[in-house]
């Protein structure tokens, strides 16, 4: 069975998005449609093979510590050579760094089948793509030279360390510290200590080296640290010195404290790291993990969002893919099964019908459907944001996708997450009784999803980015440079009867949106704007989607039109735009209640009368 | 030396085959069609004669309609270095395959051909077997390993009792069995080298070849739905029903 449904790739990419534009810009000159179907066969093929292969052994056998270094099972890094190997690692870099330039929205759409098949090994090549990225965008010549070439080879592969046992969420509260040791080859060199936690990859035996971000902050005058993100900075922290340095392959001061064992995405091995202990590993002769800084000093965590943006992204196309794959799984499972009878049927001896026959069966396949490709859909609209940003004709274009992947980027990272766990929710409840057992994959795809709202920022985080950073600071200007782009999509959808009802609905709801939204304004900072801004998250993710699906139907409705073929494959999109429409769009309203009445009834909670 | 791989456009391996409605065949509209696997087993080890320098330059040839292009681009991102579509919308049945493919070979000269032992849409295993004797080559079918010794050529050969190799004088047939080798992926920098690789297309006109099929296809029908299983209270039952309703005995 395949991982996901081509019909409906090729439909978001070719038909709805028109990447088949994207090669007369000159970034992408070198591509065609022919090298895309390309990849995306290529693409399909490895992660059938390499990667869907070892999903549940992963889940059986997890990582495991010994003798101060993390073993995982041997298949993923046969599956993270095969993918570095076919260059997919390196696929969307520039040419002079070894790439191929590949659009962002194509190479999404590839990864989006490594996704589906094992989300626990792809993230491997997914952190050290991201971490690639900022150093390639913020290091320096040296620095590119000795960390992004092997990346993108996929001998060295990277991690982001932010959390610390005491400051997750809030960062600011960090205490690694970094002490300046002078200037090398590879730039000002730091000694760094203190503990990182829940480091995804942060130790294996997949690579010859780690490549670690680290944020610490370096100690004022008076030797104390700066109170603050103000005092945050960035820095690379191999696990060996490399080439360029002054003792490269030297161990540097950097120690599996433990591993975490988690519910699921266990194929991902997580780590407690200790910096500078100075106990097994002394570089250059000393104590403290020798880092060199990434840009300026103090400006370490604005640098670090650039790989997190790119890293909740990716979160969101995981979360959308594990829904997907979810999807596909109960849809065939519901096709097969044999089991009751209709509802209008009398005879109990007539043979069983398959469950798809069953109205509830279909509502949560179609539930499930409209989730996780809504969810794949937002996602590839937001990776061709990215080729907008980057290719755009116009610096006024380019800005003004810059400003939507903002907005969205809370969006994409948590309605997928939300929204494709739902999905799961429900390709268990199809499986009955066999989904909750091991014997079936739907379980553990629900557990693997199940990381989704918390990591690179939970969901509570991510309302108070959208609101309190996006909406409010940004006095609405993003909100309303989004609203118009609702708005042609409304125009385009107009002159089509069918999606008449649809339109209204979605305009209406953008509008209550954004008046909440300035109300919120007005408050000027008063803190009760926030106190419900998840229900406001919940409410901006559905009517975006709901904005998605619309530009999908219409675009579905032209084609069928138009085609005259591939009539089921359309009608399927009609029908999960309306029951978008018809289930899920109602709830914005209540969510938005909620929001507009400043309730305190959560935030004015005494605790002690929990 | 210069080697001519063969490569048919196929049904991909991992769809579900469905009959056409009226029986005349299997529906391939809208259905994914790649590199029969046995073609691939042949263009990896042409490839790896070429990396170990045993060969010169690997002609990737497909026969039929113009969407072999794309099986062809396959073989080229796999390392082959250029390629030849003898573009066709009849039917091409194994015999006028081995005919085009001669009449390819005559024009450029290859030392050795490989090709998959069969396509794993009609399974006919028919055409490396018909092209040898057509050229009145050696051949070595169903090869599971080969090495080239000087104008010699060494094949390990599948056969029902284990392997048998045999000694070939080149220029030589080959077909591929599944064990050959484990083909490669094409890598992304290798799709994007084949687009610049050149395909020529030829005729069966062109070629002098009559390709009128020689067969005719009466119909296709799906293989018959497994019948659920029937438990039988005795012996007797069961000799009753394999004799009366199985007719078996």
């Amino acid at each position: 069975m395949p991982l996901l449904s081509r019909r409906d790739l090729d439909f978001l990419l070719f038909e709805w998005l028109d990447v088949e534009r994207l090669p007369r810009r000159e970034r992408y000159a070198e591509h065609s449609r022919e090298t895309f179907d390309a990849i995306l066969d290529l693409s399909a093929r490895l992660a059938e093979e390499r990667f869907l292969t070892h999903y549940k052994k992963a889940d059986r056998e997890e990582p495991v510590l010994r003798d101060g270094a993390v073993r995982v099972i041997p298949e993923i890094r046969e599956a993270v050579a095969a993918y570095a190997q076919a260059g997919l690692l390196a696929a969307p870099f520039d040419a002079a760094l070894g790439g191929a330039q590949l659009p962002h929205v194509v190479h999404t759409a590839s990864m989006a089948h490594f996704m589906a098949a094992n989300v626990a090994t792809a993230a491997y090549p997914m952190l050290t793509a991201a971490n690639a990225r900022l150093i390639a965008a913020f290091g320096t010549p040296s620095q590119i030279a000795a960390f992004v070439g092997p990346q993108l080879e996929g001998r060295y592969l990277g991690t982001m360390c932010l959390s610390e046992p005491q400051a997750g969420s809030s960062l600011a509260d960090i205490t690694t510290r970094a002490v300046p040791d002078g200037e090398d080859a590879l730039g000002r060199r730091y000694r760094l200590s203190g503990s990182k936690m829940w480091i995804s990859g942060g130790d294996h035996d997949l690579s010859e080296n780690i490549v670690h971000l680290v944020l610490a902050k370096a100690p004022g005058p008076d030797g104390r640290l700066i109170p603050g993100t103000k005092g945050i900075s960035l820095f690379i922290v191999p696990k060996f010195l490399p080439a360029g340095s002054e003792a490269p392959g030297a161990r540097n001061d950097v120690t599996v404290a433990g591993l975490n064992h988690k519910m699921g995405y266990r194929g991902t091995t997580n780590c407690l790291l200790n910096l500078g202990e100075g106990v097994a590993h002394r570089p250059l002769g000393s104590a403290g993990a020798v880092g060199w800084l990434v840009g300026e000093a103090g400006a370490g965590l604005a640098l670090m969002f650039h790989m997190m943006n790119e890293a909740r992204i990716a979160v969101g196309l995981g979360a959308a893919m594990l829904g997907y794959r979810g999807y596909l799984l109960s849809l065939e499972y519901a096709r097969q099964r044999p089991q009751g009878r209709p509802l209008a049927a009398k005879d109990p001896a007539a043979p069983p019908v398959p469950i798809i026959r069953h109205p509830d069966v279909k509502r949560m396949l179609l539930a499930q459907k409209a989730y996780a490709e809504g969810a794949l859909a937002l996602l590839l609209y937001c990776a061709r944001l990215v080729d907008e940003e980057l290719t755009a004709q116009t610096e006024a274009e380019r800005r003004n996708a810059s400003a939507l992947l903002g907005l969205l980027t809370p969006v994409a990272k948590t309605w997928p997450s939300e929204w494709g766990l739902a999905a799961n929710d429900l390709a268990i409840q199809v499986h009955g009784g066999y989904g909750y057992t091991r014997d079936f994959d739907v379980e553990q795809l629900y557990r693997d999803n199940r990381l989704n709202p918390i990591h690179e920022g939970t969901t509570g985080i991510q309302a108070l980015d959208l609101l309190g950073r996006k909406i409010l600071r940004d006095r609405g200007e993003a909100f309303a440079r989004l609203r118009e782009e609702v708005a042609r999509t409304e125009a385009a959808a107009a002159a089509d009867p069918a999606l008449a009802g649809f339109r209204q609905q979605l305009a209406s709801a953008w509008d209550r949106l954004g008046r909440v939204a300035q109300d919120l304004v007005e408050l000027g900072g008063d803190e009760r704007a926030l106190w419900n801004a998840t229900a406001y998250l919940s409410a901006f993710g559905h009517a975006v989607v709901g904005w998605i699906w619309l530009g999908q139907a219409r675009r579905a409705s032209a084609s069928l039109a138009a085609a005259g073929k591939d009539e089921a494959f359309y009608r399927g999109k009609l029908r999960a735009c309306r029951y978008f429409f018809e289930y899920e769009m109602p709830k914005i309203g209540s969510w938005l209640d909620v929001v507009a009445s400043l309730t305190d009834v959560a935030a004015g909670m005494p605790d002690e009368s929990f | 030396m210069k080697l001519l791989v063969a490569v048919k456009r196929v049904v991909d391996f991992n769809v579900k085959v469905r009959v056409k409605a009226d029986k005349s065949g299997v529906e391939t509209a809208n259905v994914k069609m790649s590199m029969n696997p046995f073609d691939e087993i042949a263009v990896e080890e042409a490839v790896r004669m070429k990396e170990a320098g045993v060969a010169s330059e690997i002609v990737a040839v497909s026969l039929g309609v113009a969407q072999c292009q794309e099986t062809i681009r396959t073989a080229l991102a796999m390392g082959a270095d250029r390629g030849i579509l003898v573009q066709t919308d009849a039917e091409l049945q194994p015999l006028a395959v081995a005919k085009l493919l001669k009449a390819v070979i005559e024009k450029e000269q290859p030392k050795l051909v490989i090709l998959g032992k069969q396509a794993i849409d009609d399974d006919c295993n028919q055409t490396g077997q018909m092209l040898a004797a057509l050229l009145g080559w050696a051949q070595g079918t169903f090869a599971s390993k080969v090495k080239v010794e000087g104008e010699q050529l060494l094949v390990t050969r599948e056969v029902d009792g284990g392997l048998e190799t045999v000694r070939l004088k080149l220029p030589a047939v080959v077909t591929t069995d599944l064990r050959l080798n484990e083909p490669r992926y094409a890598s992304l920098p290798n799709i994007m080298k084949a687009k610049k690789k050149p395909i020529d297309t030829l005729t069966p006109e062109a070629l002098g070849v009559d390709v009128t099929p020689r067969l005719v296809t009466l119909k296709v029908e799906e293989p018959p739905k497994r019948q659920a299983g029937k438990k039988v209270g005795s012996v007797q039952e069961l000799l009753d029903k394999l004799r009366n309703e199985a007719r078996v005995i």
